[in-house]
């Protein structure tokens, strides 16, 4: 049955053959007549942002909670433009999700019309793949083709832009399964050979560690319980970049910790000491390898990702394994099972005992005195305090959100949202909307960062008129802290404008958008006001005032090795970072 | 504090710079890619040498299928041998794109060009030009009392080498296809 409809009206029924139920969107001249059918409509919800950049952090964050594309609808021109942090955020992390454009008419492109803007030019390096659609005949076909590629293969932004006049005329619609997909199939499945080698590098290896990233979570929940059945079936040790948190248990017998510039001692040291390193859904980010030639020096590396793009691209690896991780961990399960199960448990004893050498260091370890709060206390007790609870944690970007890795424990994927890749302020808050509108009943909660929350503080007008209940701790330092840390380290301590003044009142800002304020100054006061945000029905901004000088530890000076780390409280910092380093970030 | 003292470029450890250049050999690469044939695929292509910062030598591109859509690409680039890994990697990994060949090591491979040169010049200059065009088997595609265009296909090194010698017998403007190149053979 062939059905005719307007372009406006096939796309939301495009979005409803998806499977889409939210909409992160912001209306304008271009797309009028899509917001028209959305009025007449019940089956998916729009949220109004108070900015596009908020839309798709948010699209981000409702992705990355439920492992389903994020949907973004912003007009023309400025709506598109304010998009791009977003969807270069999304890339960066793989994070699947489908933003349409409105465009002015076709009959107007080129023209400078008001509200154009070439957005499938200025997004291109930004998206995985992006379409201006000229036809409504092509419309609803495309549309599919863009849920496909945002969600196969290595997951990213796609971007769909819809000019007005394509809106308005009226086409035959097509149906998801008559959509044109099969040219783009990106291979799942590895190479077994390459696989039974991995297995017999892991049958012998002495000192093998696990080094698992963001791709154990996009690969979907099947991963992470193949990981954590190999993990437990071998017992080697395991550790995490920053995107992969929660794959593995955080309070699994064989968790490590997360590795990396601001990583844990006995992460960074094993991936150092080891001989064969497993690369599972990772890629050897330079936040991960420090200096590139004394990376991981002695050890065997094979990398299991389905970007082949991403295998030899930073570290030559003796085993590449092109795939997706689950099917590529569950193979690798069946060849280990099947020829008996076998490790070095002679090694692997010694090597345990060698990182549980590591682990007595404690180089997490803090002393809270006195009457300022420090920032690890902080995360230490909301860990405490919420821990059992159906918990989703948002980051912004600085130091909070190093303490934050390092301080909370994420015992499942899909938990923990923060921005990886492009490290971008104002992610967080907007994010964390985006994962309760995705879970309506659990407790969400975005460590934030003064500075980074006043970026996207205009979202609290989304959460309070969505009644979602978001809790925004902000570890207020005052401080743009991790632009401090580097000035401490790297500039003789000229703190160039690196210190937030003229903060508003956070309670008062809460209020004045109808929320509730909290603020808290004192150690004593730290679990009441904890307590009394997470039961507050509604949502809440906690201003957490912390110490202001506090350094976050461990840390690899850039352009050092993994065993070059300063650790807590006394490490030296002046001068820690060499001229070699200082220009890297 | 000691200032920074870092020339542009000369940092062992930059996180970008993720190769020794020196540490390899730079080797010259054609790679033929088919695409669809879709408004802003040469751009993505494109985008993906300057946004990494691989070079481009040369570039052709036409419609070679017209019902199917498709356009060959040739890019002829040089890079070290993990530089021109990732750059077929890279290229694989755009949507439209649908086969990367690389004819330099899959096997034996005609590479060819087409130029146009003109040549302006009198008395013996003139007499000299076109006595080396026959030597090169070009042909005259036009003619004035003081100038020829000529039209001369080969490898590119032969074109260079006709254009070094036209140089100083008033060599004025010339014009490139850039690299066509098929793998010799059935496949
Ligand atoms: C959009 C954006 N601009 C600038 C930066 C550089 N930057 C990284 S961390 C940081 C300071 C963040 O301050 P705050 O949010 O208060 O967090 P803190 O480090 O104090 O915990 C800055 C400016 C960035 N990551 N993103
Ligand atoms: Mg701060």
């Amino acid at each position: 049955m062939t059905r005719q409809m307007t372009g406006a009206k096939m796309v939301v029924q495009a979005l409803k053959d998806q499977g889409v139920d939210t909409v992160f969107g912001y209306p304008g001249g271009a797309v009028l007549p899509i917001y028209d059918e959305i009025f007449q409509q019940n089956d998916i919800r729009h949220i109004l942002v108070r900015h596009e950049q908020g839309a798709v952090h948010a699209a981000e964050g409702y992705a990355r909670a439920t492992g389903k594309p994020g949907v973004v609808l912003v007009t023309s021109g400025p709506g598109a433009t304010n998009a791009v942090t977003g969807l270069t955020d999304a890339l960066m992390d793989s994070i699947p999700i489908v933003v349409l454009t409105g465009q002015v008419p076709t009959f107007m492109i080129g023209n400078d019309a008001f509200q154009e803007a070439d957005t499938v030019g200025i997004t291109r390096p930004c998206t995985k793949h992006n379409w201006l659609v000229k036809d409504t005949a092509k419309l609803s076909d495309t549309i599919h083709q863009a849920f496909h590629v945002a969600t196969s293969g290595r997951p990213g932004p796609v971007l769909v832009d819809i000019p007005k006049d394509v809106q308005f005329a009226s086409a035959t619609y097509v149906t998801p399964q008559k959509a044109n997909t099969k040219h783009y199939q990106p291979k799942v499945k590895g190479d077994r050979e390459a696989i039974t080698q991995l297995v017999e590098l892991i049958e012998q290896a002495e000192r093998p560690i696990f080094y698992t990233g963001g791709g154990v979570i996009n690969s979907g929940p099947a991963a992470s319980q193949l990981l954590r059945e190999l993990v437990e079936g071998t017992g080697f040790p395991i550790t995490s970049t920053l995107m992969g948190l929660g794959a593995y248990p955080a309070s699994g017998k064989a968790w490590l910790g997360m590795l990396g510039m601001h990583g844990l001692y006995e992460a960074n040291l094993a991936m150092h000491g080891c001989d064969l390193m497993i690369n599972v859904g990772a890629r050897f980010d330079d936040r991960i390898t420090g200096r590139l030639q004394d990376f991981s020096p002695h050890s065997k590396k094979a990398h299991i990702d389905i970007d082949p793009s991403s295998i030899n691209k930073v570290i030559h690896v003796d085993i590449p394994i092109v795939g997706d991780v689950a099917h590529v961990l569950e193979d690798l399960l069946n060849i280990w099972k099947a020829r008996g199960r076998k490790t070095n448990a002679e090694g692997l004893a010694k090597w345990w005992g060698k990182i549980d050498e590591w682990r007595k260091v404690d180089c997490l370890k803090f002393t809270q005195s006195g009457n300022t709060i420090k920032p690890q206390h902080a995360l230490a007790r909301l860990e405490a305090l919420t821990k059992g609870h159906d918990r989703y944690i948002c980051t912004e970007v600085g130091q909070h959100q190093m303490w934050a890795a390092q301080y909370l424990g994420f015992e499942d994927p899909n938990r923990w949202m923060t921005s990886g890749g492009l490290g971008t302020m104002g992610y967080g808050f907007p994010a964390s909307i985006g994962v309760q509108m995705a879970h309506p009943d659990a407790l969400v909660i975005n460590v934030a960062g003064e500075a980074s929350w006043l970026m996207n503080m205009q979202e609290m007008g989304t959460a309070v008129q969505y009644r979602l209940p978001v809790k925004q701790f902000i570890l207020n330092n005052e401080r743009l802290g991790m632009v401090r840390q580097w000035q401490e380290l790297l500039h003789g301590e000229r703190y160039s404008q690196s210190w937030s003044e003229a903060l508003p009142d956070f309670v008062k800002l809460a209020e004045a958008f109808g929320a509730k304020g909290i603020i808290c100054k004192d150690p004593k006061d730290l679990d009441d006001a904890i307590m009394e945000m997470i039961e507050h029905d509604g949502p809440v901004i906690m201003d957490c005032l912390v110490e202001k000088h506090e350094n976050c530890f461990p840390m690899i000076p850039s352009g050092e090795p993994h065993n070059k780390m300063l650790l807590g409280e006394n490490a030296s910092t002046k001068d820690a970072i060499k001229s070699g380093g200082a220009v890297l970030v | 504090m000691s200032a920074l003292k870092i020339k542009k470029g000369s940092s062992k450890h930059s996180a970008y710079d993720l190769r020794d250049p020196n540490a390899d050999v730079i080797e010259s690469h054609t790679l033929a890619i088919v695409v669809d044939n879709e408004a802003g695929v040469l751009a993505r292509v494109i985008g993906l040498f300057s946004g990494r910062g691989y070079n481009i030598e040369s570039l052709t591109v036409a419609e070679i299928d017209h019902l199917g859509h498709r356009s060959r690409i040739t890019v002829v680039t040089t890079g070290t041998p993990s530089v021109i890994e990732q750059i077929k990697a890279q290229l694989g990994r755009i949507v439209p794109v649908h086969e990367v060949h690389d004819l330099t090591v899959e096997g034996p491979s005609v590479e060819r060009e087409l130029a146009l040169l003109k040549v302006a010049g009198e008395g013996d200059k003139r007499v000299e030009a076109l006595r080396l065009a026959d030597i090169f088997r070009a042909s005259v595609m036009d003619s004035t009392l003081t100038s020829f265009v000529f039209e001369i296909t080969g490898t590119p090194e032969k074109i260079d080498a006709f254009a070094d010698l036209m140089r100083p017998l008033g060599l004025v403007e010339i014009a490139r296809t850039g690299v066509a190149a098929l793998s010799r053979g059935t496949e």
